[in-house]
């Protein structure tokens, strides 16, 4: 349904998204995460056809965006980051007006934009003028805007940004809903949104796709370096060589220790699970087995991973998690320009 | 065409719920009416013979209502600018413009929803003054002739001006800036014909030709001539298509 191929976007010397291909399937949820300034609101606005791609091609519902751009726009929905409202029109005259400019007929609009109030639940909101609506009825009129003329491909750009919690999961049972009926790219950097909404994930950074997997085979693909935590009351003795002897145990670290008791940090071979045998091991010795866990990646783990690959190589190849990606070493560097020239 | 339309009611919308509309009307209309006042004045004058030439019939057309037209376009210079000025702004400081480009609309439906919408509010100004006119004829026997030109003339020297406008607002988000270079711009096309003496007979040619008032006399004295209409034509269509360049250039530079 939406085919994104070898696409460049280029500002002077910067390139705000770099030879990106990636395609939807027809009723298929694509989550769109990166960090801020990773390029994601300018691929959706190439793809909306508000902005040409430097190089490289995108094709909507079977109409490429630059050379049919009025059939291929006809067919998509968008809500921009910041929902484009008239504050001096009334909710009901602005959704009349969009109706209008996305040809529904005339008789049609009406049921349309009723239809598309009460899918939001904003009917209560006909009247208000744009400009008074406090910013969670603005995300939602927008995502109204965004569906009302039925399009096959709708491109949210953080439909939930603003939004209370309850609204917020309102929004994604309401994207949930839609999805079957349309086609859905969704961009966001709130992780659970993704595994909660999304049957698919594009992670991308600097403008380059790092990963693109449903949400479960990203965690899955990276158990490999699947790690246990053990904590242990050894009175003294110092349990980390019999543990490295334990068959599975790719590396040991201590975690933290004190009157005696120490904590571990175990890194599995892949594809190994060596509880059982630390268990034994522990036992056998006569140390007190106090905790034992699987300490798993979680989807926040592997975005932090992939985005900070480059810049920050830990030990474990894992970013500590209270690095944001952007305070990471190297991330001081990041193309923070992108923001201002994509809001341009 | 139905998009134009669209988009021209929606125009006319935001100058009427804004005060932008109501702002021009009125004072479009005091202004004008004070000129109007100040040239009975002159006619009544001129009529009862208080200039030592005794009382006289007095074309009403020659003396009154050319000069009326005259003035009306030294309004227009000053007024133009503010109809203009939040146009292609506002929407893109408000992030409306991205609407309006993601929809199935193309950059000629904009431009001219745009264009017209302007344009309309201008007729609505130019209307107020058919009451003034229309009071002559109770009073006097003006031609018909001279007045329908020189209202054709007034239409299209302000279309000339709303096209400055448009392509004005359209290189920037902020209205203000957008008002100010409208207006720096008109007073240069009507003032660019005065350093003409001291140039060359050809640059003088060059400049009175390019200057905006000097082609709307004709209009005033009664005379449609062809030259000035497709000046007025071609300075509306090259306003048009400078906001459709920088329409372009704004998507390419993002």
């Amino acid at each position: 349904m939406v085919e994104v191929q070898h696409v460049t976007k280029r500002y002077g010397s910067f390139t705000a998204v770099d030879d990106l291909s990636f395609a939807v399937e027809p009723g298929e949820i694509l989550g769109f995460l990166g960090p801020n300034g990773a390029g994601k609101t300018t691929t959706m606005r190439i793809l909306t056809g508000y902005l040409p791609a430097t190089e490289g091609r995108a094709r909507v519902a079977g109409f490429d965006v630059f050379d049919q751009p009025i059939e291929a726009k006809r067919r998509t929905g968008y809500l921009p980051e910041t929902p484009p409202l008239y504050p001096e029109m009334t909710v009901g005259e602005y959704l009349q007006f969009v109706a209008r400019i996305n040809g529904v007929a005339a008789g049609d609009r009406t049921a349309q934009v009723g239809a598309a109030m009460a899918r939001t639940s904003i009917t209560d909101m006909a009247e208000r003028y744009c400009g008074t609506l406090s910013k969670g009825y603005r995300q939602r009129v927008g995502l109204a805007q965004a569906l009302l003329h039925n399009p096959d491909v709708l491109i949210l750009d953080e439909p939930t940004a603003g939004l209370d919690p309850r609204q917020i999961i309102e929004t994604r049972r309401l994207i949930t809903e839609l999805a079957g009926d349309h086609t859905i790219i969704l961009s966001t950097h709130i992780l659970p949104e993704v595994s909660q909404t999304c049957q698919r994930v594009v992670i991308i950074n600097r403008g380059k796709v790092v990963a693109v997997d449903s949400p479960d085979n990203l965690t899955a693909r990276l158990q490999g370096s699947q790690s246990l935590y053990l904590q242990v009351d050894s009175g003294g003795a110092d349990p980390a060589p019999a543990l490295r002897e334990v068959a599975g145990v790719a590396a040991v670290s201590v975690a933290d220790r004190r009157d005696g008791v120490s904590g571990f940090q175990l890194e599995m071979a892949p594809g190994c699970d060596v509880r059982r045998d630390v268990s034994r091991t522990v036992v056998t010795h006569g140390w007190g087995l106090l905790e034992l866990r699987a300490q798993q990646m979680s989807l926040e783990d592997i975005f932090l991973q992939l985005t900070t690959e480059e810049a920050a190589e830990g030990p474990d190849g894992i970013a500590r998690h209270d690095d944001p990606p952007d305070a990471a070493p190297g991330g001081g560097t990041y193309p923070i320009a992108a923001e201002e020239h994509t809001n341009g | 065409m139905g998009n134009i339309l669209a988009l021209t009611q929606k125009e006319l919308r935001a100058y009427f719920v804004s005060p932008i509309a109501y702002v021009l009307l009125v004072f479009f209309a005091l202004l004008f009416g004070w000129f109007y006042v100040a040239s009975v004045n002159v006619m009544v004058q001129l009529s009862m013979g208080q200039f030592g030439m005794g009382p006289q019939v007095i074309n009403i057309n020659e003396f009154m209502i050319r000069p009326l037209f005259g003035n009306t376009a030294v309004i227009l210079l000053f007024l133009l600018p503010m109809l203009t000025m939040r146009s292609y702004a506002e929407e893109k400081r408000s992030g409306t413009m991205e609407l309006l480009l993601t929809s199935p609309l193309s950059d000629f439906q904009i431009i001219m929803g745009k264009f017209l919408g302007a344009l309309a509010l201008y007729g609505l100004m130019l209307a107020i003054t058919l009451l003034h006119i229309g009071l002559l004829f109770w009073y006097g026997e003006p031609e018909w002739g001279p007045i329908f030109s020189g209202y054709l003339g007034l239409l299209l020297m302000g279309g000339s001006f709303i096209s400055v406008g448009l392509a004005i607002s359209s290189t920037t988000k902020n209205q203000i800036v957008a008002g100010v270079a409208t207006f720096a711009v008109l007073l240069l096309f009507w003032i660019i014909n005065w350093i003409g003496d001291a140039s060359g007979t050809t640059t003088q040619a060059v400049l009175a030709y390019l200057s905006i008032l000097e082609h709307f006399d004709d209009f005033s004295k009664g005379v449609i001539d062809t030259k000035h209409v497709t000046y007025y034509l071609s300075f509306i269509g090259l306003g048009l298509f400078l906001t459709a360049k920088s329409m372009d250039q704004e998507r390419w530079n993002g």
